[in-house]
């Protein structure tokens, strides 16, 4: 097998961690094959154990590794605040921005950026009007098949690279209410930060004990590990020219090694998600999101 | 400041039966869409063929009132013209505005359609002003609804940075999630909004009765587990009971509905345009009731605001059409903040 070209990205963290733990990872990421990573907070404006100028200096020392990093703003912006974030991420010119939402696009004054995997791109003229926009690659949205990646990779215009989820739990909804603090029957406002005691988010089972999703503040994600490390080779050779793996608290960097040894050509082999975190990969194969189903 | 041109009041047709109760009851506009995956509420049984859409703007031209016709499914790989044919029979069947979310779709309706008038759907998620200024320069939106996520400041100083119409939410069940963003139905069911045109689709729900117990499933998801004798509700799959840390109960959101009666004067002085009602799913009887309350509400609204109160027969006929009886301002007032 001839070795492919893909590169390998960490996505922005999801979660929220303790600040040394957040650095801990990110030390370890500078010295792992990704060739990409995305920084910062897109959650939640509330959470502070890294501020703005952390994730630059951040940033400085993986690029200072050899990584290219980008930005990520914001995905759900309602306050001030948030608003503000996009203003300072569009204001400064050292790293490109992956968009969240639309209004970031504005905001970057056709400056490059990346579309990121909310914006809703399942068809050509979309990814033509945003290249026109600006958008140099786009994370393709989660619930396309193998089949409608394949079709949406055809009408894709020339130059705008792909990008596409392999690993990780999936982000798959936003609300204007954050359900950690609802949990724990706190005011969004005063929320106590307990999202630092979940790394992985907070486990929401079915009634009768069933894994279905994860609640990480104002995201809803789903609560299986998505796994496509067995079809990375054959996302690279649809034309996915990169491949996302989204931070988990363990094992993410294994998962970003495998996808270096299916770029040299060998297997992937199996990674484990973190303990009690089952794998889905549904999507794949045109059943529901939440299915896994043994690679043939 | 106070507007003299009253906010118009936006109902759901499902049906042609629906639009002419919509009208009979003083709706200003109706909204629907086509029977296909090009719309976001593609239930079986439901929405328009493109005869009853003729009738419906006939019977609308005859009434001076107005039909919008939504468009809000994102267009799938390889499947662009189905939703290309959506515009154009919108645009050939005479509707006042389309209701648009995808850009490339925007594009498309604005290079062949210039003088139609386009709206930006919720499932458009512009929920700050350089969203709606980037539709309003690139694609020209004269209107946008916006997400059920915003403040009553957040709306206000939305209202005051854009020239484009503001279309808010005032009745209805509530997505708890930002629309046209969440993949949740189609994690659980394969089928989504975004894709389909469908949340927690009806042909994937099943009911099993035991020991008086009543399990609802989604794509054998257990969705929800009632007492017996306790009331069910359609198994929307973000109003459901699960377990976090042990304790069962509706995590993400318990069924309610969006009331924003007592608003309607503050969202007029604001210069909001239009007060839209959700429901294209629900009954002719739904929308002419809901509609007649909210036609008298807006009318007194707009004849004396300061003199402005919800009438309690007002809020009881609501009440009987909210989920689970329970109302909430949503994400006006922010009551989880």
């Amino acid at each position: 097998m001839e070795m492919t070209a893909c590169r390998i990205a960490l996505g922005p963290l999801l979660y929220y961690w303790p600040r040394q733990a957040v650095l801990d990872f990110y030390a370890a990421a500078a010295r792992s094959a990704a060739d990409i990573v995305y920084l910062g907070e897109t959650v939640c404006s509330r959470r502070h154990e890294l501020r703005p100028a952390d994730w630059l200096a951040l940033a400085g020392d993986l690029r200072a590794a050899g990584k290219t990093v980008l930005l990520s703003s914001p995905t759900l912006v309602e306050s001030v605040a948030e608003i503000g974030q996009i203003r300072r991420l569009a204001a400064q010119a050292d790293y490109p921005v992956e968009v969240g939402e639309v209004g970031a696009i504005r905001a970057l004054g056709g400056r490059p950026f990346v579309a990121g995997p909310h914006l809703n791109a399942y068809h050509g003229a979309t990814l033509a009007w945003l290249a026109g926009q600006g958008a140099i690659r786009f994370v393709a949205p989660l619930e396309l098949d193998r089949a409608g990646l394949a079709a949406l990779l055809a009408e894709k215009p020339a130059g705008l690279e792909a990008e596409a989820m392999v690993w990780g739990r999936m982000p798959l909804a936003f609300s204007a209410r954050c359900f950690t603090a609802r949990h724990f029957h706190l005011r969004k406002d005063e929320c106590g930060f307990r999202c630092i005691d979940y790394p992985d988010g907070l486990d929401l089972r079915t009634q009768e004990a069933g894994e279905f999703l994860a609640i990480n503040g104002i995201q809803t994600q789903s609560a299986q590990c998505l796994d496509l490390l067995a079809q990375a080779a054959e996302l690279a050779a649809l034309g996915v020219a990169v491949w996302r793996v989204s931070p988990q608290s363990q094992c993410t960097l294994e998962a970003v090694a495998a996808l270096d040894r299916v770029r040299r050509g060998e297997p992937a082999g199996t990674v484990s998600p973190p303990p009690g975190i089952g794998r889905c990969n549904g999507y794949w194969h045109g059943r529901a999101g939440i299915a896994w189903q043994e690679a043939a | 400041m106070h507007t003299s041109q009253p906010m118009e009041l936006v109902a759901p047709a499902g049906s042609l039966a629906a639009l002419k109760a919509a009208f009979e009851a003083g709706a200003d506009a109706v909204y629907l869409g086509l029977r296909n995956a090009t719309n976001a509420r593609n239930f079986a049984g439901l929405n328009f063929s493109e005869a009853d859409i003729r009738s419906g703007v006939a019977l609308a031209r005859k009434l001076g009132r107005k039909v919008l016709f939504a468009i809000n499914t994102f267009p799938q790989p390889g499947r662009t013209h189905e939703w290309r044919a959506a515009v154009d029979a919108a645009h050939d069947l005479g509707a006042d505005a389309v209701i648009l979310a995808d850009p490339g779709l925007l594009v498309y309706a604005r290079e062949r359609y210039p003088e139609l008038r386009l709206h930006l759907s919720v499932q458009g998620s512009a929920t700050h002003a350089d969203a709606i200024e980037l539709m309003r320069e690139q694609f020209g939106i004269r209107r946008v609804v916006l997400p059920r996520v915003l403040t009553l400041q957040e709306v206000d100083r939305l209202a005051r940075q854009t020239q484009v119409e503001i279309e808010v939410f005032g009745f209805g069940s509530l997505c708890v999630m930002a629309e046209g963003r969440c993949l949740l139905s189609s994690f659980a069911t394969g089928d989504s909004p975004n894709n389909k045109g469908v949340c927690s689709p009806a042909h994937a729900v099943r009911w099993h009765e035991r020991d008086g117990r009543l399990d609802a499933r989604l794509s054998g998801i257990l969705i929800d587990r009632y007492a017996p004798g306790e009331p069910a509700s359609y198994p929307t799959l973000c109003k459901g009971r699960f377990e976090v840390e042990g304790r069962a109960d509706h995590a993400l959101e318990e069924p309610t509905s969006l009331n924003a009666l007592a608003l309607l004067p503050r969202l007029a002085e604001m210069g909001v345009r239009a007060i839209k009602i959700e429901g294209r799913q629900r009954s002719p009887a739904y929308v002419a009731q809901v509609v007649a309350t909210l036609r008298a509400a807006l009318d007194a609204a707009h004849l004396a605001p300061a003199r402005y109160a919800v009438k309690p027969d007002w809020q009881a006929r609501l009440a009987r059409h909210a989920e689970g009886s329970q109302t909430t301002q949503g994400a006006f007032d922010r009551p989880w903040k």
